[in-house]
């Protein structure tokens, strides 16, 4: 079957979702990387490249709203449409979580840390592969990747809360290192919220795919 | 919600082409129900067995029930003029009477037998007033009716059709002839007259279906695949040929 006027602005749109989600992703680990290493510099590259993000946001946006305008897309054209609006917001909303990050790094930048930061980058990875995992379900229409991806944010809630009982058990034995310790428990709280926003992007693929928000794994599904 | 037409295993024949299969469909009171399809899916048929107008059409068998308002319109002693003075229809193309605007609106109910002037009169001002053209035609309506533009004499046929008070108006890809203003005012008018009858509008433009029906049939080689209310046929189909026909991927 000949290809569809659409299906050439929708590949497009596509593309550019996956150029966003791309540098999402480098962002997070960055955001991390930054801090780990105290690297001050990084930190400040990704507060100013929160900018691209937005932009990316505001053409995918752009491109979005002279699609429905031009192709008047209905059913699952149009779920998808709604979807990739719904996730760039997403996407967008994850930048400005790593900013976030990056700003604590430049609070960090003359003290040592308290400790060496173990599960705090591990977090930040299980989130990262989240968002890449939830992108490229919605772009294969991988309704399994979609489902497996939302129900990994539980080990990143446990993880969290793993967190937390440990810098609490550290400002109960030591109230001195209070500041760092809930400098940490913003950070760790940030990368739950980025892990949240990949669940989100699983719900629209399942919405997308199947016009519902049903994320029970069924039928190998 | 009450129930004009409800039709039961309807079948219709052309010779031996069968057209229509197996129809089961209700039609609500007040409500604008859209008729979609590819071209010679059997929809404007369908349209036409709600008036029987296909017994106009030689070689035509039907089987199977329509009633209207629980009264099966195919029964033997069934009054098809009644039937026809309730079923009104406007077709594709606006097709007024080479005669002046009011001969137009009152030639139905002058058929009808009403002689009276004033009430003729009433009935000009009023169907006009329905279909928002008294303004724009008041002053002249002893004018030839082709002498309005596309869109005025689309709202004059429905102003005709009003004019011998149906019930249902049916509907023949009403706007396909007319431009984007034309058809939005007519668009509009569906709405306010939906709230007095019951419309059946056959169309090819889904965004059209979409704007102004309740409820959404899907005809395809002379069945119904899926009916539902519009809003859920335009963003979650049931079923997979519906998807595909208003996506643009066949039809």
């Amino acid at each position: 079957m000949a290809a569809r006027p659409m299906d050439h602005e929708m590949d497009i749109i596509t593309r550019d979702l996956l150029n966003m989600t791309t540098l999402v992703e480098e962002t997070i680990l960055n955001a991390i990387k930054s801090l780990k290493e105290k690297d001050s510099e990084m930190a400040r590259n990704i507060i100013d490249d929160d900018e691209k993000i937005d932009m990316l946001e505001d053409e995918i946006k752009d491109k979005c709203l002279k699609f429905l305008a031009t192709q008047q897309p209905l059913a699952g054209d149009l779920r998808k449409l709604v979807s990739i609006m719904q996730m760039i917001r997403d996407l967008e909303r994850i930048g400005d979580h790593c900013e976030d990050i990056a700003k604590y790094t430049l609070r960090f930048e003359n003290e040592e840390y308290m400790k060496e930061l173990i599960d705090i980058p591990r977090m930040a990875d299980m989130a990262s592969k989240m968002v890449k995992n939830a992108i490229d379900s919605f772009v294969n229409r991988d309704l399994r990747l979609a489902r497996r991806v939302w129900k990994a944010d539980e080990e990143v809630d446990e993880l969290f809360r793993n967190i937390y009982d440990e810098l609490m058990g550290i400002v109960d034995r030591d109230p001195m290192k209070a500041n760092q310790s809930v400098m940490f428990l913003f950070i760790a709280s940030h990368l739950e919220r980025i892990a949240d926003y990949a669940t989100n992007i699983c719900e629209e693929t399942v919405f997308a795919i199947e016009g519902g928000y049903d994320m029970e794994i069924k039928n190998g599904n | 919600m009450e129930t004009k037409f409800e039709i039961e295993k309807l079948n219709l024949y052309y010779g031996s082409f069968q057209a229509l299969q197996d129809i089961d469909m209700n039609i609500y009171s007040n409500r604008i129900t859209a008729l979609i399809g590819p071209s010679g899916c059997g929809k404007s048929t369908f349209l036409r067995t709600l008036n029987r107008m296909n017994d106009l059409i030689r070689g035509v068998t039907i089987e199977g029930t329509v009633k209207f308002d629980g009264e099966d319109i195919y029964g033997n002693f069934y009054d098809i003029i009644k039937l026809r003075k309730k079923v009104g229809m406007v077709f594709q193309k606006p097709n007024p009477f080479p005669k002046t605007i009011y001969e137009n609106i009152v030639y139905g109910p002058k058929i009808h037998g009403e002689k009276n002037k004033t009430v003729l009169d009433n009935i000009v001002e009023r169907t006009l007033k329905e279909v928002a053209m008294w303004e724009e035609v008041k002053d002249r309506l002893q004018k030839p009716a082709l002498g309005l533009s596309g869109g005025q004499q689309q709202r004059l046929c429905i102003a005709r059709c009003l004019a011998v008070e149906p019930e249902v108006i049916l509907m023949d890809e009403p706007t396909s002839a007319l431009d984007p203003v034309a058809t939005s005012k007519i668009e509009g008018l569906l709405e306010e007259l939906a709230e007095k009858y019951t419309i059946v509008i056959v169309t090819h433009n889904m965004q059209q279906a979409g704007r102004v029906s309740d409820y959404t049939s899907f005809f395809l080689n002379g069945k119904v695949i899926e009916t539902d209310k519009t809003e859920v046929i335009f963003s979650n189909p049931a079923n997979k040929k519906t998807e595909e026909y208003i996506t643009g991927r066949f039809g």
